[in-house]
């Protein structure tokens, strides 16, 4: 009966019921950031990768973190995205914030379209659903060729100024900025979004989701919501690559960008936000260096990484680093 | 409409792509069936029979027949060394642990294979009577996609009489349906594990190194026929043999048909069709585990 008198006992809730303000880890983030822009200039586009990264594996940690969604196909709405910013570039308009917001739309509409027939399933059959229909939109844009450009990719568009005032430059300057700025806004949201009744109700799900739904909440049209919440968010961050680097490949369909995301997420620490941008800054700048030297080594290294990290840290980094900082504050209160 | 010799040529190289579809997944979905672990290195066993095979032939300068056997022996070695010992670590996790400690390792295979082999797409040359085509009246029949189809349904034969006839087919069986209670029983459901693990791997092997004509060995191979070998097993219904072949079959054809009649949607078609058909049935064809 401790845990009901104390909520606080249990992790879960312990994490649910935390009042939520900024703290140190956003100033310090922001601060890194900052130091980037001056201090490493010559890394601004690994950089702007690892903000693209962060957002990308923010979003699928809604879903997966959240709302407990097991995917295996979520740069799906990473590729929809990019896609979409790509066309609206190349047919519409070259204004890039607007672009970011009609990707966010149209994977958002797809993942309610594609989450209203995926998430009635469960455990495997949801992971390989998932996993199908990333595949089929992959084998799709595959064989437009004549209007995806297929293997190719989409190019030969180009993006106005930010605001109309930033030119993109050649330093990536503008990109690097520009990509912070989005993601601070993304974090901003999905901290929303988690923190909200809506968040603590996709938990409930995760949780329990046959509780949930005897407790009156419905719970396919909550999953729908937060899937497509999601999908919108990694739209985003396909939408941002495609602007950056005025470029949209097959690839940012592809699986092996469905299973990297989760990389990140895992060796970061799922549902909880923070490990997204840990994960993301050690992934990039990881395959940053390995794949300098050998591409195929670092499928070495990520191989072994992975399987490492599973078995020694299966919180991740920063359920690791927040599992410690716990046992060391409950001795400090033994007396 | 094509002629009659078209459409019958059409559907032996849609059968025996099936066949070796069904070859790789059958061992996946027994080890499905029972542990529920979505292994994603499962491909990669397929991967490492075929390039074993491609060694003994090509450095070693053994005939196919002699070099197939022991490539199968070598795979079921090294499939059973990492249950015992990395897959022991992988049951523990949680289920998305599961899935990206058998990817970590996939990526493992595969930059193996890459160190040993070089990244170039390798063939394993068809021994010399097998090579060649029968003319049957209008017909055209590849001989060795009748041996692939020949020696693939006696292994399925010889799989099924295991499953359904012998005491460690009935063991299987119990193990799928409730691992708890078969092990209540007194089935040691760890020891039929390995086992069937280490058989899985073999029979992958032998779909790796007989389907390298289809499915050209390359380091990506592990990465790249993944989604359609998980999607047969997926099609069948966990840890039904019977579902498995159904599917396989049914994917070549539809895949083989597909590519054909429409082939500027290319490989659009099977993942449609998959899709479609799990939507209807989530839990496959066979919905006994």
């Amino acid at each position: 009966m401790r845990e009901l008198r104390d909520p606080s006992a249990l992790p879960e809730m312990r994490s649910a019921l935390r009042t939520h303000r900024l703290g140190w880890f956003e100033v310090v983030m922001l601060a890194v950031f900052a130091a980037v822009y001056y201090l490493l200039p010559g890394y601004l586009p690994l950089a702007t990768q690892v903000a693209i990264m962060i957002i990308f594996a923010i979003s699928l940690d809604l879903a997966l973190g959240y709302g407990g969604i097991e995917t295996l196909g979520h740069a799906v709405f990473y590729g929809i995205g990019g896609y979409a910013a790509g066309f609206y570039a190349l047919y519409v308009w070259q204004e890039p914030i607007s672009g970011l917001l009609v990707a966010a739309l149209v994977a958002g509409l797809f993942g309610v379209l594609s989450g209203i027939v995926v998430l009635r399933a469960k455990g495997l059959t949801l992971v390989m659903l998932t996993l199908a229909c990333a595949t089929m939109v992959h084998e799709f844009a595959n064989s437009m060729r004549a209007i995806t450009g297929g293997d190719d990719g989409l190019s030969g568009y180009r993006i106005d100024p930010v605001l109309g005032l930033f030119r993109f430059d050649l330093f990536g300057r503008t990109a690097y900025v520009y990509s912070v700025c989005v993601l601070i806004v993304v974090f901003l949201l999905a901290r929303i979004v988690a923190n909200s009744n809506f968040g603590l109700v996709a938990r409930g799900i995760r949780s329990n989701s046959q509780r949930m739904q005897l407790l009156g909440v419905p719970v396919l049209n909550r999953l729908v919501l937060l899937y497509a919440v999601s999908g919108a968010l990694a739209g985003i961050a396909g939408a941002l690559s495609a602007q950056v680097t005025k470029l949209v490949g097959l690839n940012t369909l592809a699986f092996t960008l469905s299973g990297n995301v989760l990389i990140v997420l895992i060796l970061g620490g799922i549902g909880r936000l923070y490990g997204a941008v840990i994960g993301s800054i050690v992934f990039v700048a990881l395959s940053d260096r390995a794949a300098a030297i050998d591409p195929f080594n670092w499928l070495f290294i990520l191989g072994g990484l992975i399987v490492l990290v599973v078995w020694l840290a299966p919180d991740g980094i920063v359920g690791r680093f927040s599992a410690l900082t716990w046992q060391f504050r409950k001795q400090e209160r033994k007396p | 409409m094509p002629s009659l010799s078209t459409l019958l040529s059409l559907f032996i190289d849609g059968a025996s792509y099936g066949m070796i579809l069904f070859l790789i997944a059958s061992g996946l979905t027994v080890t499905l069936g029972i542990m529920r672990i979505i292994n994603l290195a499962h491909c990669g066993f397929a991967m490492i029979g075929g390039y074993a095979a491609l060694a003994l032939t090509s450095w070693m300068g053994l005939p196919l027949l002699v070099a197939l056997p022991i490539a199968i022996l070598l795979t079921m070695a090294i499939g059973f060394l990492l249950e015992q010992t990395i897959y022991r670590v992988v049951y523990r996790t949680h289920e998305f642990g599961q899935i990206l400690m058998t990817l970590g390792l996939t990526y493992l295979m595969v930059a193996t294979i890459n160190l040993i082999f070089g990244s170039l797409m390798q063939n394993i040359p068809v021994p010399e009577p097998l090579s060649g085509v029968w003319l049957a009246g209008g017909l055209t029949v590849s001989k060795y996609r009748i041996f692939l189809v020949a020696v693939s349904a006696g292994v399925a034969l010889l799989l099924w009489t295991t499953f359904e006839w012998t005491t460690f087919g009935t063991r299987l069986r119990a193990a799928i349906d409730n691992p708890r209670m078969a092990r209540a029983c007194g089935i040691d459901v760890g020891r039929l594990l390995s086992i069937a693990f280490a058989a899985g791997c073999g029979l992958a092997a032998l779909g790796g190194v007989l389907g390298a004509q289809m499915l050209p060995l390359e380091p990506f191979y592990a990465l790249k026929y993944l989604v359609l070998v998980l999607m047969v097993v997926t099609v069948g219904g966990l840890g039904s043999l019977k579902g498995s072949l159904l599917a396989a079959l049914a994917l070549g054809l539809i895949d083989t048909f597909g590519r054909y009649f429409l082939p500027e949607l290319g490989a659009f078609v099977i993942y449609v069709t998959v899709f479609a058909f799990l939507l209807i049935r989530p839990r496959g064809l066979f919905q006994n585990a």
